[in-house]
C-alpha cells in the first residue's frame, strides 16, 4: 500500500484555507444520521467529541477513567503556545511554524505543522470564551511566558495547571452536549479492538470495566484519541493507566505505526527514589525560565553532596558548572528538551550526579539567583533603599511563589526538601511520545474511516516536541481540524444507514477479545503483571532510552521477545472476567507494550542517524551533538504489522522541505 | 533517597466484593515499606504480595499519581486523603507514618457515591451535576472574539482560577457530616460567576446545578467548614457563600 499524505496543493500559507474550501461537507440534516466513535477524552478526544456533537453528529465517547475530566491532559503544567504576538516580540504564524519544525529536528511535515501554527490563535479565543481562567496581568490582559527552544514569549498559562484548565474547558463543552444527548458518554470503558468492515473502520469492541461485559459499538467512523505510549518504559510521567492498547490494536488491524522510536525524555523530573516507585513526577519546563541548572565542577564535591557531607548552598559560584549556559550560551537553560536531557545524562555519566540513589543520577535546578533578582526588583518597585539580604530574599521568594507556588509545594511533598532554601534535584524522565499512528493531512490513518488525533498520532512534532505544544496540538486537532476533515469522508456515508453490530466482523473481533481475556485469567503463572512491566521498563530505559547503540538495540530486541514469551507462560492474573479487575486491565495493556517495545527498538535500530529525541551513539559530532543524516533519513518510518513485531514492514514517507532550509540545529 | 529502615504496618482495609454485598474491614500485615514510597505505592506492594499468595488484590481508584486527576480517594484514619493538608492520597508519603502504626483505609462514605468494589466508589453524580449547567454555551467556530477583547481584572481572574482548580475528587462530600456537595458545586458556579463570559447563563446555571445536587442525594450545607479543611486544592468556603448569593439572586429574579 502506498503512503499518500494528501497534502493540498498551493503555497504553504493557503493550503488549509483552500483545503477547507474544497472538501465535501455533510448537510446538518444528514449529520443526524451519522455516528462517530471517539476513544479518549483528553484535550484531543474531549474537544473533538464536543465539536463533532455541536456540528450535529451522534457521538459516542469512551474513556477508561471514571470521568472524562480525568484524562491525563489534566496533568500538563506549563502552558499552551499560540502565535498571538500579544507581547509584540516579533511572533507570527510563520515563526511558530519554523520553531516547531526546527525544534522537531526537521522530521515533521511542513503542511501539518504550518496548519497547527495557523489555528493556534483560535484556540486561545475559544478557550477564553469557554471561561478558561488564564493568567492575566494587572491591565486585565492575558499574560505570557517563555518555553524552551524559542526566543519569544508565546505561552499562555494558568499557573502550573494549564492542562487542567484547558481540559476542564473541553469537558464543559462535552457536558453541554452530553446534556443535549448528542454525546453518549461511556465512562470506565476500555476499547479492546477496532472493527473493520469492507476495509472501513465501523466500530469498536469495548469492555465495561465495572461489569466486565464485552460490548459491540458501531459507527461510521472511529477516532482514536488515546494518547501516547510512554508507559512502555514503566516509569514515566504518564498516568498509571495511560496505554497503547487502542493504537496497538488498530495497528494490528492494519493501521501503520509511525516513528515509534521518537520519545521525549523530559529534562526536569524528580529523580527516582527507589525500586518500589510506581511513577515519576514532572517539574514544569516553565521553571527553566527562572531556574539555573548546574552540577558541582569537582568530582569530590559531587561525591560529598551525595554523601550528605556538603550542602549545595555551600558550594561557591566558581565551583559550580552551569553546563547548559556553558555549552549553549544563546539559549542557555532554555534549550529544547532533548538537548537539555542529554546534557544532564552526559554530566551524570561523567560522575557529577548529585542524587544518592542506585545510579547517582540527578542535577540541580537552582532558584537562588532568580529569588535575588526578583527581590531586588521588588525592593526597587516599593522604593526600599539598601534592602538587607534577608529582605531581598523574602520578597524574591514571594514572587517565585506567585509564579510556581504549586510546583514548589509538589516538589516538597515528594522529596521532603524545601526548594526555596536548597536547589531542586532533577533528572530526565520519559514524558511524551512523538511517534504514533500514521495519519495523512486529514488525520486519517491508512485505514479508511479510522482517524487518530493528539498524542496518539505522529504528525506534528517530528523527532522532538517543543514545550507547551502538546496542548496546542491536542486542541488544534480536536476543535479545529478533525471536525472538518472528517466531513469529507463522511459525506459518502449519508445513505449508509446504521451499521449493524451483528455483522460477522463484530462477532469475530469480540471472540478474539474474549479469548485473550480468558487465556490471561487461566494462565495461572507465578509472576505478577507489574513484574513484567518493570522488567520491560528497565530494558527500554537502559537500552532504548536517552542513548541507543546498535549493540544495545539488538540486545533489547532479543530480551523483549524473550520477556514476551515468559509473560504468556508465567503471568498470574487474579480474579474473574465479569467484575472490576484492574490486574486484568493492566495485563492486557502490558501484553501490548511487550509487542510495541520490540517494534520501537527496531525502528531505533533502522534509523542510522541521531535526530531530536532519538540519539544513536554511532551518530554524533565531536562535541557530542546529534548528527542528522538528511540525505538518507528525511522520511517518516511507517510500520505495517504482518503478524509479529519482528516481521513488520516499513513504508517510507519522504519529507519535503519547500519552505524551510534543512540546517543543523544549533542552540549555541 | 534515604537509607532509613522500612516501616512495619498493620493495615485495616475495607473489602467489599460489589455494590450488593456486605463489606468489612480486613487486617493485613505489611513490612519494610520505604518511607519515601507514596501511600499508593504502599498499596501496590500489598497487592503484589496478595496476588503472589493467591489472594484477591485491593481495588482502589488512581491514575495520574501527581495530585491533579482527582481519581484517588481513600478515607485514611478517618480523614479524606489522610493526614497532611492540601494533598491527595497519591501525594501522601509513608514518611507521614511511624513504624508499627495501624492504618485504617476506607472508601468515601456517601449515599450519592455508591461503592463499586472495595475502595472504589461511583462518583458519576458529580458528572451529572456538571451536565446540568457546568458550561458556557459557546460553539467551536474559530470566530469567537479575540481573547483580549474583554480585559478581566486580575483579582477576579485569579479568584476564578482558584475556584476552577477543583479536581472533583469528592473529599468535600466525604468530609461532610451531611455528605453535601456544596463546595464542589460552588467551585464551578464561582468560576463562571467571576468571569464576564459566565454572566449570560448565570441564573439557570445556579438553579439547575443546585437542583441536580439535591436530586443526586447530596445533603444540605450546614457551614461546618469541614470540606474546606480537607479539600486537597484548598477551595475556599467563600465559594459556597458566593453560590448562595447567586442562588438567592436567581430565585428572586425567577
Amino acid at each position: 500500500m502506498s503512503l499518500d499524505s494528501n497534502i493540498p496543493e498551493g503555497p504553504l500559507k493557503d493550503k488549509w484555507t483552500n483545503h477547507k474550501n474544497n472538501i465535501n461537507l455533510v448537510n446538518p440534516a444528514n449529520k443526524r444520521n451519522i455516528d462517530v466513535i471517539v476513544v479518549g477524552t483528553g484535550l484531543a478526544g474531549g474537544s473533538a467529541s464536543a465539536t463533532l456533537a455541536e456540528l450535529g453528529y451522534n457521538v459516542k465517547t469512551f474513556c477508561y477513567q471514571d470521568s472524562p475530566r480525568r484524562a491525563h491532559s489534566i496533568a500538563a503544567q506549563g502552558g499552551i503556545n499560540a502565535a498571538k504576538n500579544y507581547q509584540g516580540d516579533g511572533d507570527s504564524t510563520y515563526r511558530l511554524f519554523y520553531d516547531t519544525i526546527k525544534g522537531g529536528d526537521y522530521r515533521s511535515r511542513e503542511a501539518n505543522t504550518y496548519r497547527l501554527a495557523e489555528v493556534s490563535a483560535n484556540i486561545i479565543d475559544q478557550c477564553v470564551a469557554q471561561g478558561v481562567p488564564f493568567a492575566r496581568d494587572y491591565g486585565g490582559l492575558l499574560d505570557n511566558r517563555s518555553f524552551g527552544g524559542v526566543l519569544v514569549s508565546r505561552t499562555f498559562y494558568a499557573k502550573g495547571q494549564t492542562g487542567q484548565q484547558l481540559l476542564l474547558g473541553a469537558y464543559s463543552a462535552m457536558n453541554r452536549q452530553i446534556a443535549k444527548g448528542k454525546i453518549k458518554m461511556y465512562n470506565r470503558h476500555e476499547m479492546l479492538d477496532v472493527v473493520i468492515v469492507d476495509g472501513k473502520a465501523r466500530g469498536i469492541i469495548a469492555r465495561n470495566l465495572v461489569t466486565g461485559e464485552i460490548e459491540r459499538h458501531s459507527a461510521h467512523a472511529v477516532v482514536l484519541a488515546s494518547g501516547g505510549y510512554g508507559n512502555v518504559f514503566f516509569l514515566s510521567t504518564n498516568a498509571m493507566g495511560s496505554n497503547v492498547t487502542a493504537a496497538w490494536k488498530a495497528h494490528k488491524k492494519g493501521a501503520y505505526f509511525a516513528n515509534p522510536c521518537y520519545t521525549q525524555i523530559h529534562p526536569t523530573c524528580i529523580p527516582v527514589h527507589g525500586t518500589q516507585q510506581s511513577k515519576l513526577t514532572l517539574m514544569s519546563e516553565s521553571l527553566r525560565n527562572d531556574g539555573r541548572i548546574w552540577v558541582p565542577k569537582n568530582l569530590e564535591d559531587a561525591k560529598a553532596v551525595r554523601e550528605g557531607t556538603l550542602k549545595p548552598t555551600d558550594i561557591s559560584e566558581e565551583n559550580r558548572d552551569y553546563y547548559l549556559e556553558r555549552r549553549y550560551p544563546s539559549f542557555g537553560n532554555l534549550v529544547p528538551r532533548d538537548v537539555a536531557s542529554r546534557a544532564a545524562k552526559e554530566r551524570c555519566d561523567a560522575g557529577y550526579g548529585v542524587v544518592n540513589n542506585d545510579t547517582n543520577e540527578g542535577v540541580f535546578l537552582d532558584f537562588s539567583a532568580a529569588i535575588d533578582r526578583y527581590g531586588k526588583e521588588e525592593a526597587h518597585v516599593r522604593g526600599i533603599e539598601n534592602p538587607s539580604t534577608d529582605e531581598i530574599r523574602k520578597m524574591g521568594k514571594k514572587v517565585i511563589e506567585s509564579k510556581y507556588g504549586n510546583l514548589f509545594e509538589m516538589y516538597q511533598q515528594i522529596t521532603a526538601e524545601n526548594p526555596y532554601e536548597t536547589p531542586m534535584k532533577i533528572y530526565p524522565a520519559v514524558h511524551y511520545t512523538m511517534g504514533g499512528l500514521w495519519v495523512d493531512y486529514n488525520l486519517m490513518t491508512n485505514v479508511k474511516g479510522l482517524y487518530s488525533i493528539g498524542e496518539a498520532n505522529f504528525s506534528d512534532h517530528g523527532a522532538n516536541r517543543l514545550g507547551a505544544s502538546a496542548l496546542m496540538q491536542g486542541l488544534a486537532d480536536g476543535y479545529f481540524v478533525l471536525p472538518y476533515t472528517i466531513g469529507d469522508y463522511l459525506a459518502a456515508d449519508i445513505r449508509t444507514g446504521k451499521i449493524s453490530t451483528e455483522l460477522p466482523e463484530f462477532k469475530e473481533a469480540e471472540q478474539k477479545v474474549t479469548a485473550q481475556i480468558e487465556s490471561l485469567l487461566k494462565n495461572n503463572g507465578s509472576k505478577t503483571v507489574d513484574y513484567f512491566h518493570k522488567k520491560l521498563g528497565l530494558i527500554m530505559w537502559n537500552k532504548v532510552g536517552m542513548a541507543r547503540s546498535i549493540e544495545s538495540l539488538n540486545q533489547a530486541i532479543e530480551e523483549i521477545a524473550a520477556l514476551r514469551e515468559e509473560f504468556w507462560n508465567d503471568v498470574k492474573v487474579p480474579g474473574d472476567a465479569n467484575e472490576l479487575n484492574s490486574e486484568l486491565e493492566k495485563a492486557g495493556r502490558v501484553a501490548d507494550f511487550l509487542e510495541l517495545g520490540e517494534l520501537f527498538a527496531r525502528d531505533a535500530l533502522e534509523r542510522d542517524e541521531s535526530c531530536g529525541g532519538h540519539f544513536r551513539e554511532e551518530f554524533q559530532t565531536e562535541e557530542g551533538e546529534a548528527l542528522r543524516r538528511d540525505d538518507e533519513f528525511a522520511y517518516v518510518a511507517a510500520w505495517e504489522y504482518t503478524g509479529k513485531p519482528s516481521e513488520a514492514i516499513v513504508h517510507k514517507e519522504d519529507l519535503k522541505f519547500e519552505n524551510v532550509e534543512l540546517k543543523t540545529r544549533s542552540y549555541k | 533517597m534515604s537509607g532509613a529502615k522500612g516501616l512495619d504496618l498493620t493495615l485495616k482495609i475495607w473489602r467489599q466484593k460489589n455494590a450488593q454485598s456486605k463489606g468489612k474491614l480486613e487486617t493485613y500485615q505489611l513490612n519494610s515499606v520505604s518511607p519515601d514510597s507514596s501511600f499508593l505505592e504502599m498499596l501496590d506492594i500489598l497487592n503484589n504480595e496478595l496476588i503472589e499468595k493467591g489472594e484477591s488484590p485491593v481495588e482502589f481508584d488512581h491514575d495520574c499519581r501527581e495530585g491533579i486527576c482527582g481519581a484517588c480517594s481513600l478515607y485514611i484514619n478517618g480523614e479524606p486523603h489522610g493526614p497532611g493538608k492540601r494533598i491527595t492520597t497519591c501525594q501522601l508519603h509513608m514518611r507521614s507514618f511511624n513504624d508499627g502504626d495501624t492504618i485504617y483505609i476506607e472508601p468515601w462514605r456517601a449515599r450519592a457515591f455508591p461503592i463499586i468494589k472495595d475502595l472504589v466508589v461511583d462518583r458519576s453524580a458529580f458528572d451529572r451535576i456538571q451536565h446540568a449547567g457546568g458550561y458556557i454555551s459557546v460553539n467551536t467556530s474559530g470566530n469567537t472574539q479575540d481573547a483580549n477583547a474583554i480585559p478581566i481584572e486580575k483579582e477576579y481572574a485569579d479568584e476564578a482560577f482558584d475556584a476552577a482548580t477543583c479536581i472533583g475528587c469528592g473529599a468535600c462530600v466525604a468530609a461532610c457530616k451531611n455528605a453535601s456537595a456544596s463546595l464542589f458545586v460552588s467551585a464551578k458556579i464561582s468560576q463562571y460567576a467571576l468571569l464576564p463570559q459566565g454572566q449570560v447563563e448565570a441564573k439557570n446555571r445556579v438553579l439547575n446545578m443546585v437542583k441536580q445536587a439535591e436530586k443526586e442525594g447530596f445533603g444540605p450545607c450546614s457551614n461546618t467548614g469541614a470540606c474546606e479543611v480537607e479539600c486537597p486544592k484548598g477551595i475556599s468556603i467563600e465559594n459556597i457563600a458566593r453560590m448562595n448569593r447567586e442562588f438567592l439572586k436567581a430565585s428572586i429574579a425567577e
